[in-house]
């Protein structure tokens, strides 16, 4: 019997179409997958589901029953979990009292623990309810998170992309716990846009685009080429994995990283540990590793945002710069593409115009005096940001809208195109194409390897293997602050890397 | 649980009508208020509303009582663009006029056209000096200026206090505090309207106020160091990544603000005043954070908001002598007119929305 029907659901916002007459089946102890890009309208569905949305018509069928699912709660009650991409979880309080307040029931803390125990126990979800939360990894975390709704028996558990904040092995151990769930009789829903996985764990793919369900899949019949074309509408431009560079006949190192240290800025923040790293002209560095490993830190420290207690730590082209701020490095040809779109790459609440006057107002001053750079303002770069737009193929509602107007894939096409429009030397980018869908991806990464053939030193910081190996000639990882010596792409496999970022020692990793 | 959610687009037309709607909801508020404590409200109303507006000679009060509230908000746009909460601007106000009318009394014979500039450019130092002491305190020890400014504004009152009943005061005011009238070369004088003639109070200073405005909008979006402060009141990790520093632009709002807030401590006194005297402001400095919100931080849209307030200040003036209501009731009221007009502007660009109390903060703007 099936689990839950949806039938012709369709969602609007405002004219835009988010689901359009999706037709959704998921049987008990099934694992289905539901597959699409940014934007096809995964999150919307879901979010009906889970009665945070209504939908507009269409109806679901519950165990034969139809009916309106108002709220979260109600969907709780029916016996429907969500983990979510991003956890809510009070740092502070332990794993037990996170838990405590999510349940509906009152329940009372001592019986909690022991429940808690036992679940875990019976799961292989390691973890001890006494330990406050901010102490703990994110796979951790996320274990609270899939417990928390294991606690309340779910008939259908929502996981909207589990792995993107996992370790390869911390994924693998992840699919076991879900393959068992499933055994026991648990429906899952997985949201994901990584092909492989989905061949791994799924006994059947629902994919949408647009808003529309295309097809219904069976991912052991079917191949991720099939898939993503699917999911696409058109054939995909695979990218081929490149060949490494022969060093004896490449350029020498135009930037380089000496011995760096960075204290802990707070007790979130990693210390940076003796960084060393050299780029030359023509060479892509693939730094992988997982968010919350240095990171944020090391991009602060290269853009010059953060500024290096000796100038000597940080080289361009023989010249020490550590001591620059980000307009120096802009003007010597070093740029950068920081992770977080909104908020730090651009300034969500002003226009596209102002947004590339942000990293090129020096560009467009009339003069070089004091004076003469103050009078420079945004408007001047309305030229600059059309060429921008066009070349980068940014879709945009009118043509000067806010950041926040724009899709994330769009935005960071923005991102990028204002980058390479100044022709760096040296180019330090931070997960690319996180969050960005299939086709902006690729639109991405094809400018990186572009970027690279015209002589640009670029250093990718990506946790996204597929993308390291897609595009690095040498990968190094990054783990808890330091670097990792880095080796020809093709000298490496995934699993080497896996080990690499998870903090085994390089000779272990190759053992 | 009320939350305020963002709206996804904004209707142009509800900006038209959210000011009207404000206007509406105050008068039928304040019409209920009056009748409820013994009042006639139609009359009361009247004073507020149709009074200021009923003579030429009202009508330049208005504009009179407006110049140091537009002066004073036009340096506080800057400061709240920046995300930075100098709610002291009356000290700075007072420290300008003291610093202006210092000068003026140490030069009682000169007639020299030099004076009254040299008043404004000091009076400018001083009130940014005195907001320097916060921008200090700010960038070398992370102290908060919401506190320091606010402090320094009760020591700036008793600082003039202190020098108008010692040093300053004139020995022939039979004991008053108060210092001796500024020199001739040291007033601004009242400005004739061309076909009428002089009128009320109107002085030249109120072209200062109605210069700045646009002046102040070239800045923020027609230069650089505006578009600093716009940046890093909105994103200030954006503005880091771009290579501007946080601590500039901390310092440069709050001298900027301090300045104005000095020059308009400086204006008012040379036209209305003439002399010193413990009490040179009128709460300017803390009513015109309000004109700078209801402006919605826009210089263009700070001389509309101080008309405005000026409105309700003249206005509450007028029913107080006409009808004998109390002070604490006119204050009422202009609090429930300002209330009415921000929570229109707040409502264009937010809804309402109720919620229950749930612990999923991350999803919280949707979930309902």
């Amino acid at each position: 019997m099936t689990l839950l029907s949806a039938e012709n659901i369709t969602k609007t916002f405002g004219t835009f179409v988010a689901n359009d007459r999706v037709n959704f089946s998921i049987e008990p102890g099934s694992i289905h997958a539901l597959l699409g890009e940014n934007g096809a309208g995964k999150s919307t569905f879901v979010k009906m589901l889970y009665g945070v949305l209504q939908p507009d018509e269409g109806r679901f069928v519950w165990e034969g029953q139809t009916l309106r699912i108002t709220s979260p709660k109600m969907a709780r009650r029916l016996g429907i979990a969500m983990v979510f991409q991003h956890f809510s979880l009070f740092p502070a309080l332990t794993v037990a009292e996170n838990i405590a307040l999510a349940m509906d029931d009152e329940s009372r803390l001592s019986g909690l623990r022991h429940r808690i125990r036992e679940a875990s126990d019976h799961w292989g979800l390691a973890i001890n309810p006494d330990r406050p939360v901010g102490e703990l990894s994110v796979g951790e975390q996320q274990r609270v998170e899939i417990l928390r709704c294991l606690l309340q028996d779910p008939k259908l558990l929502i996981m909207d992309e589990p792995t993107s904040v996992l370790t390869p092995q911390e994924s693998l151990r992840l699919f076991d716990v879900l393959r068992r769930l499933a055994d026991d009789g648990c429906a899952i829903l997985y949201i994901s846009h990584k092909l492989d996985e989905i061949m791994e764990l799924a006994g059947k793919a629902t994919i949408l685009r647009g808003g529309e369900n295309v097809g219904e899949v069976i991912p052991r019949e079917s191949s991720t080429r099939d898939m993503a074309e699917i999911m696409v509408g058109n054939a995909v431009d695979w990218i081929e994995r490149r060949k490494s560079h022969n060093p004896a006949n490449s350029p020498p190192p135009i930037f380089a990283v000496n011995g760096l240290n960075r204290p802990a800025a707070s007790a979130f923040a990693t210390p940076l540990r003796d960084i060393r790293l050299e780029v030359r002209p023509g060479e892509i560095l693939g730094i992988a590793g997982i968010s919350g490993n240095g990171q944020e830190e090391l991009a602060e420290a290269l853009s010059g945002e953060w500024l290096a207690p000796d100038a000597e730590m940080i080289c361009l082209d023989g010249r020490n710069i550590g001591h620059d701020g980000p307009e120096q490095r802009r003007r010597m040809g070093l740029e950068t593409v920081p992770e977080e779109r909104n908020g730090h790459a651009a300034v969500p609440d002003m226009t596209m115009v102002e947004n590339t006057f942000l990293t090129q107002y020096f560009s467009f001053s009339s003069g070089l005096s004091w004076v003469q750079r103050q009078l420079a303002y945004p408007d001047l770069g309305r030229e600059a940001t059309d060429a921008i737009i066009r070349a980068a193929d940014v879709r945009t509602p009118h043509s000067n809208p806010m950041a926040n107007q724009l899709s994330g894939g769009n935005l960071q096409k923005f991102i990028m195109g204002r980058m390479l429009s100044t022709e760096p030397r040296v180019a330090v980018i931070s997960q690319p194409t996180w969050g960005v869908d299939v086709g902006a991806a690729t639109a991405i990464r094809r400018a990186l390897l572009k970027l690279a053939e015209d002589g640009c030193a670029i250093i990718l910081i990506s946790q996204d293997l597929e993308e390291i190996f897609g595009l690095a000639t040498r990968i190094a990882a990054l783990n808890n602050g330091r670097l990792t010596e880095s080796h020809p792409a093709t000298d490496l496999t995934a699993e080497d890397i896996g080990l690499m970022m998870g903090g085994v020692s390089e000779e272990e990793a190759r053992a | 649980m009320i939350r305020l959610v963002p709206r996804t687009e904004t209707s142009p037309l509800y900006a038209v009508i959210s000011p009207v709607a404000a206007i509406l909801a105050t008068v039928i508020a304040g019409a209920l208020i009056f009748t409820f404590l013994g009042y006639n409200a139609g009359e009361a109303l009247y004073h507020f509303f149709i009074s200021p507006l009923s003579r030429i000679d009202r009508i330049t009060d208005l504009v009179v009582k407006a110049c140091p509230l537009i002066i004073i908000a036009l340096g506080l746009v800057f400061c709240y663009r920046a995300n930075i909460w100098n709610i002291g601007a009356e000290g700075q106000y007072i420290i300008g006029a003291l610093a202006a009318g210092w000068l003026a009394l140490s030069f009682p014979d000169t007639t020299s056209p030099l004076l009254l500039p040299a008043m404004m450019a000091i009076a400018l130092m001083a009130g940014a000096a005195w907001a320097a002491i916060a921008a200090l305190c700010k960038t070398i020890f992370n102290a908060n200026e919401i506190l320091v400014t606010l402090m320094l504004s009760y020591v700036a009152a008793l600082v003039m206090d202190v020098l108008v009943r010692g040093p300053l005061r004139d020995p022939m005011a039979f004991g008053f505090p108060l210092t001796p009238m500024y020199p001739d070369a040291g007033l601004i004088t009242r400005m004739p309207l061309p076909g009428i003639g002089y009128v009320g109070q109107l002085h030249y200073g109120v072209l200062i106020a109605f210069a700045l405005a646009p002046l102040a909008w070239w800045l923020l979006h027609r230069t650089l160091p505006g578009f600093q402060v716009r940046v890093m009141g909105s994103s200030p990790r954006a503005g880091r990544f771009a290579g501007f520093s946080q601590k500039r632009t901390t310092i440069g709002v709050l001298l900027l603000s301090g300045g104005l807030a000095g020059l308009a401590g400086m204006v008012e006194v040379s036209a209305n005043i003439g002399q010193l005297q413990p009490n040179v402001s009128f709460g300017y400095g803390f009513t015109a954070i309000i004109v700078a919100f209801l402006a919605r931080l826009n210089p263009i849209g700070v001389i509309f908001a101080g008309l405005l307030v000026a409105m309700a200040e003249l206005g509450g003036d007028n029913a107080q002598i006409a009808l004998g209501i109390p002070k604490v009731v006119t204050g009422l009221f202009k609090g429930i007119l300002l209330f009415f007009l921000l929570a229109g502007a707040t409502l264009q660009h937010y809804r309402i929305t109720w919620r229950g109390l749930h612990i999923n903060k991350e999803h919280g703007e949707t979930s309902s």
